[in-house]
């Protein structure tokens, strides 16, 4: 499987680290809402599909990266910084194929 | 300035080995560059950074991800969103950019004894690099003095190619006499030379 990477190109997936569920949305750390905590750290939609993952390049640049990935297959149809302000270091066009 | 010693030295043997009867195709040696300086830039704040990179060394970095240049005395490259690796022949580096690298821009870690710094170069340099990472060395992908970050067996390493067959690569220098061996073992085929 390779994924990627919007600043180090393709790599083997032996350079990253899942770093789970990227459909989360961790409660306010200020919050007592059970509920939501739960929700939090134990629902999970496990599709059987396109699934959306937050991955670190912990071998290479050290970014992390939201990913779709298909868990049927392993295609990945996307890949992005999670940070938005890291978009403009995305490779080059020139060397999109390096 | 305490006297640096290199963690190589009682695997450092300099002269021909392996396979070298048909030829030395691989030479290796280590740079050991005075300044070792990693530079991280705060969000918005890239090109501040890219401008002071320029005044303190006088190397302009190329656009894009793992753009980098070298002047065979001064290195930079860049191995992460807003974050890059510049290395010096002398001493100092971290210094200097402490007084061009304002709190708001970002930061200086010097790395100078953190890193050791191993040259691979001839025919074969790309052929061997290829046996160790998984990454394109092919000179269109890979040009001169562009940067990579990449791992050997999670030993992490950041990769300078500084010549058509000449690439730097930075490892932790606690790990460098490991890989040192490993890259020796790895010309044996081809015959090396360190020097
Ligand atoms: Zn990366």
């Amino acid at each position: 499987m390779l994924i990627t990477c919007p600043y180090c190109g393709p790599r083997d997936v032996i350079e990253f680290t899942y770093q789970g569920d990227g459909n989360r949305e961790r409660p306010d750390p200020a919050s007592q809402n059970f509920e939501a905590w739960n929700a939090y750290v134990y629902d999970r939609l496990n599709p059987a599909g396109d699934h959306n993952e937050i991955w670190q390049h912990s071998g290479g640049c050290r970014a992390h990266l939201r990913v779709v990935r298909n868990t049927l297959t392993h295609e990945i149809s996307s890949v992005a910084f999670v940070r938005g302000d890291h978009a403009s270091a995305a490779r080059r066009k020139a060397e999109d194929k390096a | 300035m305490a006297e640096r010693q290199s963690p190589l030295e009682p695997e450092f043997h300099v002269g021909s080995h392996g396979n070298f009867e048909h030829g030395v195709e691989i030479l290796l040696t280590e740079t050991r560059p005075g300044s070792i300086v990693q530079l991280a830039a705060w969000p918005g704040e890239e090109k501040k950074l890219i401008a002071a990179i320029r005044t303190v060394t006088g190397l302009a970095l190329p656009d894009g991800a793992g753009g980098g240049s070298s002047d065979g005395v001064k290195s930079v490259f860049g191995f992460a969103p807003g974050k890059f690796t510049v290395a010096d022949e002398a001493e100092g580096l971290a210094a200097a950019f402490a007084k061009a690298v304002t709190p708001a821009i970002g930061t200086v870690t010097d790395l100078s004894h953190g890193r050791t710094a191993i040259r691979i170069a001839g025919p074969k340099a790309e052929w061997v690099l290829a046996k160790f990472f998984a990454i394109d060395f092919a000179l269109p992908a890979f040009p001169v003095g562009a940067g990579r970050s990449t791992a050997h067996h999670d030993v992490f390493a950041q990769i300078q190619r500084t010549g058509a067959d000449q690439f730097d690569i930075y490892v932790f220098r606690s790990f460098a006499r490991s890989f040192w061996k490993a890259l020796c073992h790895a010309s044996e085929e081809v015959g090396y030379e360190v020097q």
